[in-house]
């Protein structure tokens, strides 16, 4: 037995509704690098937020030991000190400082209160020549592409000391050149001793660096597994991170199934900001009346970036491609074109970019529709309220009022809210951008209900999802993403959770 | 949908329905906002009342208010709308100014007819709008920056198209429209009948209307305040709308002034709450991102909010030029602080999304009597400065507090 760097034992963490963690074990040794895996949702952040203080004790249940002494962190600092370092999936740069005003942000080098920037410069030197960044430390990190400023986050990791460096999903917005410097650098921290837990969805990644894995499935502890004994696969991998009973149940599906409403042709789509990477590459799917099809794809594969492109062009730029609906070419060029060629979008985030929260629940939901509600643009306020109140009923939203906030409802009530305005807009084909998320688990299937019934009154769904369950109770036919292609198309009776995952992590071949 | 229909009729009732006391509580707490601001502005009426012994409510004095205030009362109309987007206007001062030296060298200088003048200074105003909405919804300068060059640029304009000096005097017609009353059928008995048959005719529509409302309601079993309550609100409504007009008939009648600013008030009343546009403008201020997912064109509307802050900088800027019968380079200076500040006292969020135009009103009325009542008490304009800040501040908090106990 070599000697444990960090012992998680029994945690147990929940959220209101929730059980994020469920009596969770964690053992990293020294010196290796230890990868963390699940699927969207299993609690790999919530645990690293666990240990790294972001949740202070108190407000979980457990004990943690780091290097042999059991540790209470209030805070992050706390952590910190320790040596326990974590960099975040989205980058927490600020990208109008400079990179060694960055590095020692909240650190900083002071002789007698003031910033000695010789000294700052000079550590920074060093820190990037660790790290194998050659820029000048007085570069704004604006300036810089994301590759090197995840090298930024991680000189400012080593700045601090660190004896266990965390990393969730560091790769997820890098290139493949990129990513694989950082892998190499990784191995090469750890022959200088280093431990480290990464977070990652890749499964090839992780077989090229990692020690031991530990895997984790709706909140649970499934197995640590050590790659050099064991001999493992990424078909082995998976097999941990899917195999599960269905939790929930689905409606029964008798789909009927009709022509062609939607279709996409050769869709590309490049970044707003950087306008040189491509989103969305080459895409073609369709959907027909009556049919649900899902797309499924870990987070980052460019699912809500296609949907929202198709939906008004209301993502990204340099947009290509031909949209047909009902097998005549139309033009989508902003979203009241899309609602009135009868295109609907649930966003992924309700709250973001779904719901008006200081407006209350009649307001929500007639937004998309007030068209049909006004005579000469005046709106009639009472169709509005029974309008409202009708979807109130229908949908089972549960509130006392339509005149409720919309902020006051719960998630599932929420998403009803949503659902509801796009129902109202009477559309041909809704998109439906992770409909239950955050959900809990009764209102999950008053929503795949409603779906099914949206289904059956011949209207397309195109359902995008992270849960595989879902996609597999749910969906007719599956179109799977993987760094913004389809990567595979697979009818409902083809569909298993592992076939998924194989085209879910079907990165571009490399080199 | 069938099913799902079918399953809910059972529910449907219980769901719908609720007792009276819970919802008088409930109107209550929901207008807690709206209700405080109308006791405020009672409040201070009445501690102004005390301390002027009498002086504020004499119908001279209540003509003075509003004839004093009209124009910065036009101003926040404007200005709600443009804070509901999530903006801000610095600039209507200097516009008002500017457009106000436009009408002057157009009447004075060139004796261009009165109407046409208004009609060409309107334009003027909305010229200058559609300059800086273009800026602001379709290159997205922040509104702050777009306006504070504004406010530099029209004060400048100001400057340079009058000299430096003041133009007057205006024709007869146009000092009317901020100096003059409306008609009187009654002949010299020393009371304004013409404004005690408006208040009373203003009362039957008020009452017919309401009952016609709330019959409405009830047919479609909407939600609705109980018998009492929507009775006494009535009387309310028409006791004090009666007293006001009496006021007025007392002195000269109605001015011409109040006629425009009701109408004003009407319109925009009804463009916020019943047209598709202002919803927009509520759903633009509130999440603009879900706006535009939802089919809103969020930079037209935008656009037009500024286009229309524009045209209501020029009527405050001919108004304040009527009033005065002059044009001078300073006309309208602060009016903008003015005109943000009875927003933000109307409950109006710095945030967007959240502000109503008879609140804004409200707000405008506070400081407006205010700054009247203080005047009557011979405080010295640097007192008057320093109290209305911090009423301003005391609102704000106010509204801030009651938001987080809501919470």
């Amino acid at each position: 037995m070599s000697e444990m760097i960090l012992e998680m034992r029994n945690i147990t963490k929940e959220f209101p509704g929730v059980k994020a963690l469920d009596d969770v074990n964690l053992k990293i040794k020294k010196g290796e690098i230890h990868a963390l895996c699940g699927e969207n949702g299993a609690g790999k952040s919530t645990l690293m937020k666990v240990l790294s203080g972001v949740y202070p004790y108190g407000s979980y249940s457990g004990d943690i030991y780091f290097k042999g002494e059991e540790c209470q962190f209030k805070d992050i600092k706390q952590s910190e000190e320790l040596g326990i370092v974590i960099i975040h999936q989205e980058l927490a740069l600020i990208p109008y400082l400079s990179i060694a005003e960055n590095i020692f942000l909240g650190n900083e080098q002071e002789r007698n209160g003031v910033i000695d920037w010789n000294s700052t410069i000079i550590k920074t030197r060093e820190l990037l020549d660790k790290v194998g960044l050659h820029e000048s430390p007085n570069t704004l990190v604006t300036n810089i592409g994301v590759g090197k400023q995840q090298l930024v986050e991680i000189a400012k990791a080593l700045s601090k000391e660190v004896s266990l460096l965390i990393l969730d999903e560091p790769t997820a917005s890098l290139n493949e050149d990129d990513s694989e410097n950082l892998l190499n650098l990784l191995l090469e921290f750890k022959k200088q001793g280093m431990t480290a837990i990464i977070i990652s969805h890749k499964l090839n990644e992780i077989s090229k660096v990692a020690d031991s894995i530990t895997i984790l499935r709706d909140g649970k502890t499934i197995e640590t597994l050590d790659m050099k004994k064991d001999q493992i696969t990424e078909d082995r991998i998976i097999k941990g991170m899917v195999g599960r009973d269905l939790t929930h149940r689905y409606p029964e599906r008798k789909p009927k199934i009709g022509d062609k409403i939607l279709e996409i042709k050769n869709w590309n789509v490049y970044h707003p900001l950087h306008q040189d990477r491509k989103v969305i590459d080459d895409v073609n799917l369709h959907i027909r009346k009556g049919e649900i099809v899902g797309i499924a794809g870990l987070m980052g594969a460019g699912r809500t970036e296609l949907a929202m492109s198709v939906f008004g062009k209301s993502y990204g730029k340099k947009i290509t491609g031909q949209i047909f609906m009902k097998n005549r070419e139309v033009k989508m060029d902003d979203v009241s074109q899309a609602i009135d060629q009868g295109l609907a979008y649930v966003s992924e985030d309700r709250k973001g970019n779904g719901l008006i929260l200081m407006e209350d629940i009649k307001k929500n939901i007639t937004l998309a529709s007030l068209n049909k509600l006004s005579n000469k643009s005046v709106i009639n306020e009472s169709k509005e309220i029974l309008a409202a109140e009708s979807y109130r009923k229908k949908l089972r939203i549960k509130t006392p009022s339509i005149f409720q906030k919309a902020g006051n409802l719960s998630g599932g009530n929420q998403q009803k809210i949503v659902l509801s305005k796009w129902i109202m807009s009477e559309p041909d084909v809704l998109i439906l951008d992770e409909p239950t998320r955050g959900i809990d688990v009764g209102a999950k299937y008053e929503i795949y209900t409603i779906i099914d019934e949206l289904a059956k009154e011949g209207k397309g769904i195109l359902m995008i999802s992270s849960e595989l369950p879902e996609i597999l109770g749910m969906c007719d036919r599956v179109y799977v993403m993987c760094e913004g292609r389809i990567t595979g198309e697979v009818s409902r009776k083809e569909a298993t959770q592992e076939n998924l995952m194989k085209y879910m992590t079907q990165s571009k071949v490399r080199g | 949908m069938q099913s799902i229909v079918q399953k809910t009729n059972k529910k449907g009732p219980a769901a719908g329905g609720g007792s009276n006391g819970n919802m008088l509580a409930n109107l209550v707490k929901n207008n807690v906002r709206q209700y405080s601001m109308i006791i405020s502005l009672i409040f201070i009426m009445l501690l102004f009342q005390i301390l002027t012994d009498g002086l504020l409510l004499k119908p001279l004095n209540i003509t003075n208010l509003i004839l004093q205030n009209s124009y910065i009362l036009v101003l926040a109309i404007g200005m709600v709308l443009v804070i509901i987007t999530g903006h801000i206007d610095l600039s209507v001062g200097s516009i008002a100014a500017f457009v106000g030296a436009i009408s002057a060298i157009l009447m004075v200088n060139y004796e261009v007819p009165t109407f046409v003048a208004i009609v060409l200074s309107l334009a003027a105003g909305a010229l200058i709008g559609a300059w800086q909405g273009f800026w602001i919804a379709y290159v997205k300068i922040p509104a702050f920056i777009v306006t504070l060059a504004g406010m530099l640029i029209f004060r400048g304009l100001t400057m340079i198209v009058l000299e430096g000096k003041s133009i007057a005097p205006f024709p007869d017609s146009f000092q009317k429209m901020s100096t003059g009353f409306i008609p009187d059928f009654g002949g010299a008995s020393g009371i304004h009948i013409t404004t005690l048959l408006v208040g009373i005719l203003l009362s039957i529509l008020i009452v017919a209307g309401d009952i016609k409302n709330r019959q409405n309601q009830l047919k479609h079993n909407l939600e609705t305040s109980s018998q009492g309550v929507f009775l006494a609100k009535l009387a309310a409504i028409v006791i004090v709308l009666n007293l006001f007009t009496y006021a007025l008939a007392m002195y000269e009648g109605i001015p011409n002034i109040l006629v425009i600013l009701a109408v004003l008030i009407v319109v925009y009343r009804f463009f916020t709450n019943r047209m598709k546009t202002g919803r927009h403008v509520y759903a633009i201020g509130g999440n603009e991102k879900a706006a535009l997912l939802s089919g809103v064109k969020t930079k037209w509307v935008t656009f037009w909010v500024f286009v229309n802050m524009g045209v209501l900088s020029a009527l405050s800027g001919l108004l304040f030029a009527a009033r005065l019968n002059a044009a001078t380079p300073k006309a309208g200076n602060l009016f903008e602080l003015d005109a943000i500040a009875a927003c933000f006292i109307g409950g109006a969020s710095a945030y967007g999304g959240i502000g109503t135009v008879p609140g804004a009103i409200i707000g405008g009325l506070v400081m407006g009597i205010m700054n009247n009542g203080m005047s009557l008490l011979g405080l010295g304009i640097d007192w008057q400065q320093g109290i209305k800040g911090l009423v301003l501040l005391a609102a704000v908090a106010f509204d801030i507090y009651n938001k987080n106990k809501a919470a």
